[in-house]
């Protein structure tokens, strides 16, 4: 199955990945290969069949009550940031 | 002459009991052969030398006081994808390369509480998205069987440093194969335990219905010895299992004799190197011959476990790894325009190129118009597999077959078509889809390059794989062979 050059830029867009010029063509190229290669599924017999999302059969979500466990470690977990002030992270401005 | 290196996780522990050795002399001794060795085999991204030797006297004392811990004082690497407390924790990604872990995994809190010396972190395939351990921004790793080769990935890092004789265990993770394609490639024994037998809190999640953590060790009795360690319930992991652990050493003597072994037909079929298929059929013959039955068994939908997998998996990934936004840690791009931009250049920029084109795949199955068409007739599918499977455990105890279609293959000969690369999967995804237990241990060579037998058994059935590949173990040596250079 044949991707376009537009359908990657707005795959790219949705997955906030920012692919360049160059870098185009070899994506549209690899990822046509592969849903080509996966449209082998087409031919499966799946119509009276459940979609399996995971392997645990019978498990549900555990619920637990809505109580707080864990200690304020915020300013352990900032370290990573690249721009903290004031216990937040610093981002561009998002309200024009 | 027996060097240190040379001998099992259960002999090491047997030996630092008894006191012929300590720990830190074991620990001083990994840590030499790997500033000497690693260098050439890029298989650890961090070395902890100093935290080694301090774990390592911790352990010493413990042991003088009977206080240890079952693994105390042993040495091991942590896959790169397992959260370190205080230590960088990479992934194998650009993404990461500058992010010290908060806090520890699970898995390493449970092994470093049975007394563990970690010394480092294993390098692997970036965010555990491939065979061959060559897309790590750290750079590929090399098979110590021949250095021009891969190792096989995605715990590429973790088999290297094993079977190169740098630690006698590693921690890896297996989410289509990425524990039991680089035991098979470097000659070690790889387990997949059951989805949700480990806890999976503080791994790095790249597909979260799939992945499970595992270990590579030289022997069955060594994996056993870890898994006991590390599996159980976690209520930090909303997919653990609440099961009881059992001993895992304690079943490893069961007679195999009476034993079923389902030969699976699709296995058998093209795609199989030669003279892999047989040394596949002449392991078989050790089992005949121990008193097992063979029996033919067919599953006629895992011919689209690849194709299913590669819809599925790209499409969980693609969630996970939505959390690497350049906010909060990770990579971050310079002077970022507005939030847009930020986003884009960041991600674009820490993830490499495998890992952009499977977050793609999976943006677009999820997508709106596509995801009835891809994903949800992908999850069918994954039913129809295990539905498969369960019926075939109705008839046989364990499936056998080969874990890899080839042995190691050279650095760059499969980099340019993702399909070539996603086929060395071929066999092992299934179990990964089905949730099942599976475990690859070394039955002879090719060419000089290991040969890997997998075993599947059915959900919690670890003991029983342990088992069984125990007793061949125990009639063949080629668990014991090294790597030339590596003695």
């Amino acid at each position: 199955m044949s991707l376009t050059r537009n359908d990657v830029e707005n795959i790219a867009h949705l997955a906030r990945l920012a692919i360049s010029e160059e870098q185009l063509p070899v994506y549209v190229d690899s990822l046509s290969k592969i849903f080509s290669f996966v449209e082998q599924l087409n031919a499966a017999q799946v119509d009276a069949v459940e979609p399996m999302a995971h392997p645990l059969a019978g498990q549900v979500q555990r619920l637990r009550a809505d109580e707080a466990l864990d200690a304020d470690n915020h300013a352990k977990y900032q370290r990573n940031a690249p721009r903290v002030e004031a216990d937040l992270y610093l981002v561009p401005k998002v309200i024009e | 002459m027996t060097e240190l290196h040379h001998l099992t996780l259960a002999q090491l522990n047997e030996g630092l009991r008894a006191r012929r050795f300590s720990s830190v002399e074991l620990t001083r001794h990994f840590l030499a052969r790997i500033e000497r060795l690693n260098p050439a085999l890029n298989a650890l991204i961090t070395v902890t030398g100093e935290q080694a030797l301090a774990a390592a006297q911790r352990a010493d004392a413990l042991l003088a006081s009977g206080e240890a811990g079952a693994l105390a004082g042993l040495p091991l690497v942590h896959k790169d994808i397992f959260c370190t407390d205080g230590v960088l924790t990479t992934c194998g990604s650009r993404m990461l390369s500058n992010f010290v872990a908060p806090y520890d995994a699970t898995v390493v809190e449970r092994l470093s509480q049975s007394g563990v010396v970690m010394l480092g972190k294993a390098n692997m395939d970036e965010f555990a998205m491939g065979s061959s351990n060559e897309t790590s921004f750290y750079g590929a790793v090399k098979n110590p069987w021949d250095l021009k080769k891969v190792p096989g990935g995605s715990s590429g890092g973790s088999a290297a440093a094993v079977a190169a004789r740098l630690a006698p265990v590693a921690t890896a993770t297996d989410t289509g194969g990425s524990i039991r394609q680089p035991a098979a490639l470097t000659g070690l024994t790889g387990l997949k335990p059951t989805y949700g037998r480990v806890s999976r809190y503080g791994m790095i999640a790249f597909a979260s219905s799939l992945d499970q953590a595992g270990t590579l060790t030289y022997t069955a009795k060594d994996a056993a010895l870890v898994l006991r360690e590390m599996a159980g319930f976690d209520p930090r992991d909303s997919t653990s299992v609440d099961a009881p652990v059992p001993d895992y050493v304690a079943e490893l003597d069961q007679p195999v004799r009476g034993l079923k072994i389902g030969l699976l037909k699709e296995f058998f079929e093209q795609g199989l190197e030669e003279q892999t298929a047989k040394l596949i059929r002449e392991a078989l013959q050790v089992y005949e011959r121990l008193g097992a039955k063979l029996i033919e068994v067919s599953l006629p939908n895992l011919p689209l476990s690849v194709p299913t997998y590669y819809v599925v998996a790209p499409a969980e990934c693609s969630s996970n790894l939505s959390r690497f936004d350049g906010v909060r840690f990770g990579h971050r791009c310079e002077q970022p325009k507005d939030l847009l931009d930020l986003y884009k250049r960041s991600r674009g920029e820490g993830f490499g190129d495998e890992v952009k084109r499977r977050i793609m795949t999976g943006t677009y199955v999820l997508s709106a118009g596509y995801y009835d068409a891809y994903y949800l007739r992908a999850q069918k599918v994954r039913r129809l597999i295990t539905d498969d499977f369960a019926r075939a455990f109705g008839e046989v105890d364990v499936l056998i077959g080969p874990t890899s279609p080839t042995p190691a293959f050279d650095i760059g000969a499969k980099v340019d078509d993702p399909i070539t690369m996603y086929l060395n999967d071929i066999y092992t995804i299934g179990a990964n889809l089905a949730g099942l237990p599976a475990l690859s241990i070394p039955c002879g060579t090719v060419g000089g390059l290991p040969v890997g037998l997998q075993i599947i058994g059915p959900h919690f059935a670890e003991g029983k794989l342990l088992n069984v590949a125990h007793g061949y173990q125990n009639e063949t040596l080629w668990h014991r062979d090294m790597p030339k250079g590596y003695e």
